[in-house]
């Protein structure tokens, strides 16, 4: 993309906390996924999502990164932590959170790295590109969302709005089906 | 004129189909005593007039054929003497069929021989229907018996008036067809069922050999019309081949050894039906194939040693089984091969004019015979002999008729069969060839046998103390039980008919009669006949047949040549039908099954995979579409 | 910044959220590692908005709108998840077998 870009390594400065950052979102993820503790793997999911909230800082994506923290970090995994509880999972260390399938699942999950990584590493391998700060404010989100992206944005509400009332019949007991 | 003898095939076949489509028309499914009864009377309507037309028209044929000379047409056989009464013939063709190689012709033909033959078959068929009449009155299957009958009339004068091989061939199969048809009337029997397919398989095994024997001289003489084929220049190796293959048919059709086991088990049929099919003409149209083709048969003198042997053993083994036999009509059946065997060696013995003239006698005298048992059958209710007895007070007039039968049947005079049987027996003693000590030897003991079983067979039914029995309730396969003193009129003329060329026919030979041979043979059975008497007077009541002695049982199962061909045939060919069937249910529904069995095992490793599981479903999923992806990367 | 940095983050999140998804057993935990899928996707979409400079911010916007989604989705999610509870008092995935060919005979199947 641009005529003066650096080597790959080493890298600068922002990379470096980019990378850092990425380090522990990945490392956190891994806990999720493996962890023999229902509610430790809501916990390792909200620094997973911290972590990449400090990536989009990075990234200059400010507006999408306090986006996450509050949606993903404050309400989703609340909501998260509620199922948990409603379902009455056990808090402590259980034994069979992994199911039979592991082995499988590692085996399509490595290949599916190796794939996706070896695709992109040959895909994107030079491209590079300065970090304007600024590009991912508010305002220019908001400008933009509300001039070009207004249709999308209102059927979204409508989305919304449809999720809500399906959540509501399904969790009600009263409300029976058509027999 | 053409058409008159067209008139003649044709008319009793429309006869045939009017009694099959037309006696319960309209009402077809009431099967009550009185729809029975009128549609016997409108099928005995169709059956009759038909046969009398035909009869009249075969009448008016013959006094054209005797008054005419011959015009135009073929005249090949000069100096027989049907030649000599009816001089006049005719042939017409009514299309010629392309068939790519050898072309077949729609001919008839009417000469002397086929007239003489054609009176023979009319009067026949006429007496038996009119008999049928009285015989099957309670049979509610009556309308399909006689228009069976008018079919076979049918089929038969078309066999004598074709005048193309494969015209004759039909009717010959039609024939046979009708046989069948007939013997298993009384199917619900099962025996009878039996012995009507035993009939049908054992003529249809000649059968074959007469259909290939009819191709190779068609092919030789590159026509079928029969004129062409004895016209034409036929190497004598194909003839001979050709002639043997014939003889096959006429062995199965005309009842002769080795062929011959059919006959006494077609007896199964109604009494009249054993007198037209299986005695007067069907099993006669053997003889009139060989004398029809008579030339060709001259030129391959190894078919016609092999003719005189199997006749030689074939008359003196069916008179020996003859003489055995309880059941009269079996009497009668074994009587039929052995005189049937008397044509055949007439045949091989050069002389077609004996073989065709002790033919008409014989069909006149054995028809007479059978329709005589038949009433005395219909009288007693039973087919046995030995239920027999004394009978002569009770059916005068059948005894009279019957005596003139065997009469004839033994060869004395003046009855018919000493003129034709003299004849055949001069031909042979005065013919030439390796057989013909043989042949004679064994056709001189015959007639002993012939007298010793009619003199028997006359002696066991009309004299001796009475023992009638008359059964409550008839068993099938027999007749009604009849309690007055004679048959109905309507059975008693044909009869009568009968009766008079029986006994007058054979004055037609008597300028040729060969008095010394006569005189010899005449001494021979009255020999044969003398002895039965004797035996018969010193134990009235019991079986003249025991001086046989130990030989008896043998002669009574015929030596045995249904048991033999069972083991030699019928069991290894019932054991392979068992194997295939075995290999059919075994090794193909095997294998049917089998794979349908290994497919459902394999899905059922498939199945394993369908465990409801939907993380397994998803890793599949994934898993698939990873290789989807790296094979287009790398393929791409 | 190079491009390849966060792209491969991004990979490999993607990857653990599939392992995630193929191997755990709890329902909760499977919508977790739905959560970091998307969220790998989130990061794709940021980056290449970076790196294309989009005048419209196509890129961030559509995050924005993935992260709205995934909002609804996780609360559908959970109330199925709860409706499953409260009919089987379980909610483990490898439990529900009900689309299984369960001893089905073999001979008689149209």
């Amino acid at each position: 993309m641009t005529s003066e870009a650096p080597g790959l390594w080493p890298p600068s400065g922002p990379e470096i906390v980019f990378l850092l950052l990425g380090l522990v979102a990945l490392g956190s993820a891994l806990m999720v996924v493996t962890t023999r503790q229902l509610v430790h793997a809501a916990l390792w999911l909200v620094v997973c999502f911290g972590a990449l909230a400090g990536g989009y800082l990075v990234l200059t994506a400010e507006f999408v990164a306090w986006v996450q923290v509050l949606i993903y970090v404050g309400a989703i995994v609340v909501l998260l932590l509620f199922g948990i509880m409603l379902t009455r999972a056990p808090i402590g260390r259980s034994a069979d959170l992994d199911s039979g399938n592991r082995w499988a699942a590692g085996l399509v999950a490595v290949s599916t790295a190796a794939l996706l990584v070896s695709v992109v590493v040959a895909g994107f391998g030079a491209a590079y590109t300065p970090l304007e700060p600024g590009r991912g404010s508010a305002e220019e989100l908001g400008s933009s969302i509300f001039r070009t992206w207004v249709l999308p944005f209102e059927a979204l509400s409508v989305l919304l709005l449809a999720a809500l009332i399906g959540a509501i019949v399904l969790s009600r007991t009263d409300i029976k089906g058509r027999e | 004129m053409i058409t008159v003898v067209a008139l003649i095939v044709l008319l009793p076949f429309a006869g045939a189909v009017a009694g099959l489509l037309g006696s319960r028309w309209p009402r077809g499914g009431s099967r009550t005593e009185e729809s029975n009864r009128v549609a016997n009377r409108r099928a005995a309507w169709s059956a009759i007039v038909p046969a009398s037309a035909s009869l009249a028209l075969t009448a008016w044929l013959a006094v054209w054929s005797a008054g005419a000379l011959p015009r135009g047409s073929v005249s090949w056989s000069g100096g027989e003497f049907w030649s000599g009464l009816f001089p006049g013939a005719t042939e017409g063709t009514l299309t010629l069929v392309e068939t790519g190689s050898v072309p077949i012709s729609f001919t008839l033909r009417a000469d002397g021989l086929s007239v003489l033959l054609g009176m023979l078959v009319a009067v026949v068929a006429l007496a038996v229907q009119v008999y049928s009449v009285g015989y099957m009155r309670d049979d509610p299957r009556y309308p399909s018996y006689s228009a069976f009958i008018s079919l076979f009339t049918s089929a038969m004068s078309l066999v004598v008036f074709a005048g193309d091989l494969i015209v004759l061939y039909a009717g010959w199969e039609i024939m046979g067809l009708c046989s069948y048809l007939l013997i298993g009337h009384w199917w619900e029997d099962r025996a009878n069922s039996r012995a009507a397919v035993k009939a049908f398989l054992v003529t249809r095994l000649g059968d074959v050999g007469f259909l290939f024997g009819i191709f190779t001289l068609g092919v030789a003489a590159g026509s079928f019309r029969i004129g062409d084929v004895l016209r034409a220049d036929i190497p004598t190796g194909t003839l001979v081949t050709a002639t043997m293959l014939l003889l096959a048919g006429v062995a199965g059709k005309s009842a002769q050894a080795p062929l011959h086991t059919w006959l006494p088990d077609a007896m199964a049929g109604p009494t009249p039906i054993s007198a037209l099919i299986h005695a007067a003409t069907m099993v006669a149209a053997g003889i009139f194939i060989v004398a029809r083709l008579y030339p060709l048969f001259l030129g391959a003198q190894p078919t016609l040693d092999v003719l005189g042997v199997v006749a030689a053993v074939g008359m003196l083994g069916a008179a020996l089984a003859a003489l055995a036999q309880n059941d009269l009509k079996r009497v009668l059946a074994y009587s039929t091969i052995s005189q049937l065997a008397y044509m055949a060696a007439a045949l091989a013995a050069g002389s077609d004019q004996a073989a065709i003239f002790h033919l008409l006698t014989h069909g006149a005298f054995k028809a007479l015979l059978f329709l005589c048992a038949g009433v005395v059958i219909h009288h007693v209710g039973s087919n046995r002999m030995s239920h027999m007895g004394g009978l002569r007070t009770a059916l005068p007039f059948t005894f009279a008729a019957m005596t003139i039968g065997f009469a004839a049947l033994m060869g004395l005079p003046p009855a018919g069969g000493f003129f034709s049987k003299d004849a055949v027996i001069a031909a042979i003693e005065h013919s030439h060839g390796p057989a013909q000590p043989f042949l004679y030897g064994s056709a001189l003991l015959t007639v002993g046998v012939t007298g010793a079983y009619a003199a028997r067979a006359w002696l066991r039914t009309f004299f001796g103390p009475s023992r009638v029995e008359p059964l409550p309730e008839p068993p099938p396969g027999t007749a009604h039980v009849f309690d007055g003193r004679e048959a109905p009129k309507s059975m008693l003329w044909p009869v009568g008919v009968l009766a008079v060329p029986a006994l007058l026919l054979g004055f037609a030979g008597l300028p040729d009669v060969d008095w010394g041979s006569a005189a010899v043979s005449l001494l021979v059975a009255l020999l044969g006949a003398g002895g039965v008497y004797a035996f018969w007077r010193s134990a009235p009541r019991q079986d003249p047949a025991r001086m046989l002695g130990p030989f008896r049982v043998v002669c009574e199962r015929a030596f045995y040549v249904d048991e033999l061909y069972r083991s030699l045939f019928a069991r290894p060919v019932l054991r392979l039908a068992r194997a295939v069937a075995r290999a059919d249910g075994q090794l193909v529904d095997g294998a049917v099954r089998g794979s349908g069995r290994l497919t459902i095992r394999l899905s059922g490793f498939v199945r394993l995979a369908q465990n409801g599981n939907t993380q397994l479903y998803v890793t599949g999923l994934l898993a698939g579409l990873l290789l989807i992806t790296v094979a287009a990367v790398v393929l791409a | 910044m190079h491009v390849v940095y966060p792209v491969v983050v991004s990979a490999l999140l993607f990857s653990i959220g599939v392992y995630g998804v193929l191997a755990r057993r709890n329902a909760i935990l499977v919508l977790m590692s739905v959560e970091l899928m998307l969220n790998a996707v989130n990061l794709n979409l940021v980056v290449f908005d970076v790196w294309l400079k989009d005048r419209l911010h196509s890129g961030q916007v559509l995050t924005l709108f993935v992260i709205v989604i995934a909002a609804a989705e996780v609360g559908l999610g959970l109330a199925i998840v709860l409706a499953l509870f409260r009919n089987r008092r379980s909610i483990d995935v490898d439990r529900l077998r009900d689309l299984s060919e369960r001893d089905a005979p073999a001979e008689d199947r149209s």
